[in-house]
């Protein structure tokens, strides 16, 4: 089970800015980000690629799960 | 590794180039296709909450852009109510937003759109902008957060796109119950249904590709991600372009440039206000606009700060006034004692914003 990072109600950058904490400090090979807005989830999954990541989301109701891999 | 790019994102910029550009051809005034920070202080002086007789109008391009962004997502389901992420300070932020752009004479989309036409003066609001971005990241990096927002109800979403439609209405109607400027800025327009036409295919191309000024340059500071400085240069070359073709580029100067003052100190000053206020708020007043259209009434409740904003600029002095030549005199113009004293203020109200509202712990830890 990955870990999950609530971004959820966050405006951008913030989720990306949460994310690029965790990476910077954790390093994790899967992370899971729930955001409620697409915009989060492009942002997110444009920084995430660009980091090595590969990235894939879901619809959860009316919130998203982005999945970070590597 | 590199980045995929938007290419909504270039279409938007390019589209609006061509709108500021063609908007001016057709009776904008110059250098002022589009300008959300003047466009609301024209509302504002419109609905009379400012006397200042030059510059009240009902601008549609602010009803247009507004509800081109709703209509957008609406289309595209990213529409969502939600609201709650500290709505008072962002009014607050919206205001002095506003007065900054109001000392340099420009929201940042004005900035681009001079510096296309040639301004030197708004490169100078170039680097101040940047400055002001550049504090607002290290906050962001400190923790700077407004904290989050709640899915509301639909008329909270609906509500800013609810009074442009009402604007819009009143405009046709009842015309007589506005002020419209006989000189100056607000005298001038294009054409009520081209301005409306070209502002909401903006919008919808702006909320589309999540166009953003301020947006451009903080990504590519904080995650090197360039995609939408992409956007703020399109627009650049678009717009100096449009003015070459068009015949109206003569240069690039400081000296008497349309709607401009060149009182450096006070447009570096004046735009440190704007970068600042807009990172703290996440957008531009452009993006403000987009985002109330899909549903964000935080985003709204700026717009209306804003507006509040601009009636202070003009009732207290604050705002610039445009170097002018009348008669073989010349006028500097520049900032009043008023608008000096309303930067520091600013200042010094976006630096206990940023600090009182670093968090302390990290709550959004992983769980």
């Amino acid at each position: 089970m990955a870990d999950v990072l609530d971004a959820r109600g966050y405006s951008c950058p913030i989720p990306v800015v949460m994310v690029q904490k965790e990476v910077a400090a954790n390093s994790p090979a899967t992370l899971d980000v729930l955001v409620d807005a697409r915009v989060a989830v492009e942002n997110i999954t444009r920084f995430a690629e660009s980091r090595g990541y590969k990235v894939s989301f879901k619809e959860e109701g009316p919130d998203y799960r982005v999945t970070l891999n590597r | 590794m590199a980045r995929k790019i938007n290419p909504w994102v270039i279409a938007a910029g390019a589209v609006v180039g061509i709108a500021a550009v063609l908007l001016t051809a057709f009776g904008n005034p110059a250098n002022m296709g589009f300008c959300i920070a003047c466009f609301l202080r024209d509302i504002a002086g419109a609905t009379k909450l400012h006397t200042a007789a030059v510059v009240q109008y009902v601008r549609p391009e602010i009803i247009g852009l507004v509800l081109g962004s709703c209509i957008m997502s609406l289309a595209t389901k990213e529409w969502k109510a939600r609201a709650g992420s500290s709505p008072a300070v962002r009014f607050l932020l919206g205001m002095i937003v506003m007065i900054g752009a109001l000392v340099f004479l420009g929201c940042p989309l004005r900035m681009v759109i001079r510096m296309g036409g040639g301004d030197l003066n708004a490169f100078v609001g170039l680097a101040g902008f940047f400055v002001g971005i550049l504090i607002g990241i290290f906050f962001l990096r400190k923790g700077f957060s407004l904290k989050r927002t709640y899915e509301a109800t639909k008329s909270e979403g609906f509500a800013l796109s609810g009074v442009m439609i009402a604007l819009l209405v009143l405009l046709i109607a009842v015309p007589s119950i506005f002020v419209f400027s006989e000189s100056g800025p607000g005298s001038k327009h294009a054409p009520l249904i081209l301005s409306l036409a070209v502002a909401l295919a903006v919008g919808a191309l702006a909320q589309k590709s999540r166009l953003c000024m301020v947006g451009g340059m903080r990504d590519a500071v904080m995650f090197r991600d360039f995609n939408l400085l992409l956007g703020f240069v399109t627009i650049f070359v678009f717009v100096l372009l449009g003015n070459v073709i068009l015949g109206r580029f003569t240069g690039f100067s400081t000296y008497l440039q349309p709607i401009a003052h060149a009182s450096q100190l006070w447009n570096l000053l004046g735009m440190v206000l704007v970068g600042w206020g807009s990172v703290l708020l996440g957008g531009c007043p452009l993006r403000q606009l987009i985002l109330a259209g899909e549903g964000n009434g935080d985003s709204a409740v700026t717009v209306l700060g804003m507006i509040v904003g601009a009636a202070f600029a003009h009732n207290w002095g604050l705002a610039g006034s445009a170097a002018s030549l009348a008669d073989g005199v010349y006028k500097a113009g520049g900032i009043g004692t008023n608008g000096k004293v309303a930067v520091f203020v600013g200042l010094a109200v976006l630096l206990i914003v940023s600090v009182w509202n670093i968090a302390k712990k990290k709550e959004s830890k992983v769980k």
